[in-house]
């Protein structure tokens, strides 16, 4: 697959489209459909077809393993910091309204964080449970026929 | 229906998990003609994006034909004709589909829909509802995304087991 020259035309065309793609879902979310789970799943996928194409080193070399790791817990801990942050103000948990003066733009950049750790956790986990599999797949290689269908 | 059926059917995972692309494919479709974008989008980014995909990795890992089951197994095939004529009988009791009368759109629905820009500022809203209104739900969603996570990394990274010899080590 790695010697596909159309195969890596189109991918390199195709990744940074579908990265900004995911981008736009998750900052523009408040306005259009979108939000921070369709984002993320969609980032996670122009990382796997880059891997798909490239191989696993070189997505590796790009976002490390260890680096999915923390990124998954700090996606979940923004989410919450915000919760407590709101706390720490004098309001309730998730409360928005503490943040800023204006409470729209209070609950708008509430939104917006809180679905920035919503995208951050589920592009690092879908990308993190695609390594382990594939990682799982590289220590059978020798017992199963390859090149069934990959 | 017809490929749902299909899925079900047969026998090849290959096929099945390809077939169930394509339904989740149609159901996007559907949503997006109902005028649900942010639903539409999840089912076709999750449903027949990554979904397919996982699915494809964990076939890489295991055979790819289904056992063939030999005979009928009653007591499965009567639980489930019980609890389908349930669901049926229940189907005549639902109100009328999409009355305004109905309970769903009789409870914090207008408030969400009379109130959401006027609270939050956000022209879409379902992003208000859900990071707005509902954020701990979500909150709750997050972790159990994460947990997931976890759960695949406790599991796969458990070394391949006794029947697979691996020279490399595990970190």
């Amino acid at each position: 697959m790695r010697d596909n020259g159309i195969l890596r035309i189109i991918a390199r065309f195709l990744i940074p489209l579908i990265m900004l793609f995911a981008l736009y879902i998750q900052f523009h979310g408040d306005y259009s459909p979108g939000g921070g789970f369709q984002a993320g799943v969609m980032f996670a996928a122009g990382w796997i077809l880059f891997v798909l194409v490239y191989g696993m080193p070189a997505g590796l070399s790009v976002i490390p393993e260890r680096a999915m790791f923390v990124l998954s817990a700090c996606g979940v801990l923004l989410y919450a910091l915000i919760g407590l942050l709101g706390v720490a103000l004098g309001g309730n948990f998730l409360d928005y309204a503490p943040l800023l003066d204006d409470p729209h733009a209070a609950q708008q950049a509430g939104i917006i964080l809180v679905e920035f750790g919503v995208g951050v956790t589920v592009a690092c986990v879908v990308m993190l449970i695609f390594t382990m599999f594939a990682r799982r797949r590289s220590q059978f290689v020798g017992e199963w026929k390859p090149g069934d269908h990959d | 229906m017809v490929v749902a059926v299909a899925v079900v059917t047969v026998r090849d995972l290959f096929s099945a998990a390809m077939l169930f692309a394509i339904y989740s494919l149609l159901s996007a479709a559907l949503f997006a003609v109902l005028d649900a974008g942010d639903v539409a989008l999840t089912e076709a980014a999750v449903g027949a994006g990554i979904s397919t995909i996982l699915v494809l990795a964990v076939l890489t890992l295991a055979r790819r034909y289904e056992h063939p089951v030999k005979a009928l197994h009653w007591p499965a095939l009567s639980v489930v004709t019980v609890t389908g004529i349930c669901l049926l009988w229940a189907v005549s009791d639902l109100p009328e589909f999409g009355a305004a009368t109905n309970p769903v759109h009789q409870h914090v629905a207008p408030y969400y829909i009379e109130q959401a820009y006027a609270d939050m500022g956000v022209p879409n809203m379902v992003a208000a509802v859900l990071a707005g209104y509902r954020s701990i739900d979500t909150f709750g969603e997050v972790v159990v995304i994460f947990a997931a996570g976890l759960a695949v990394f406790s599991l796969l990274s458990a070394g391949p087991g006794r029947q697979a010899s691996s020279p490399e080590e595990d970190e």
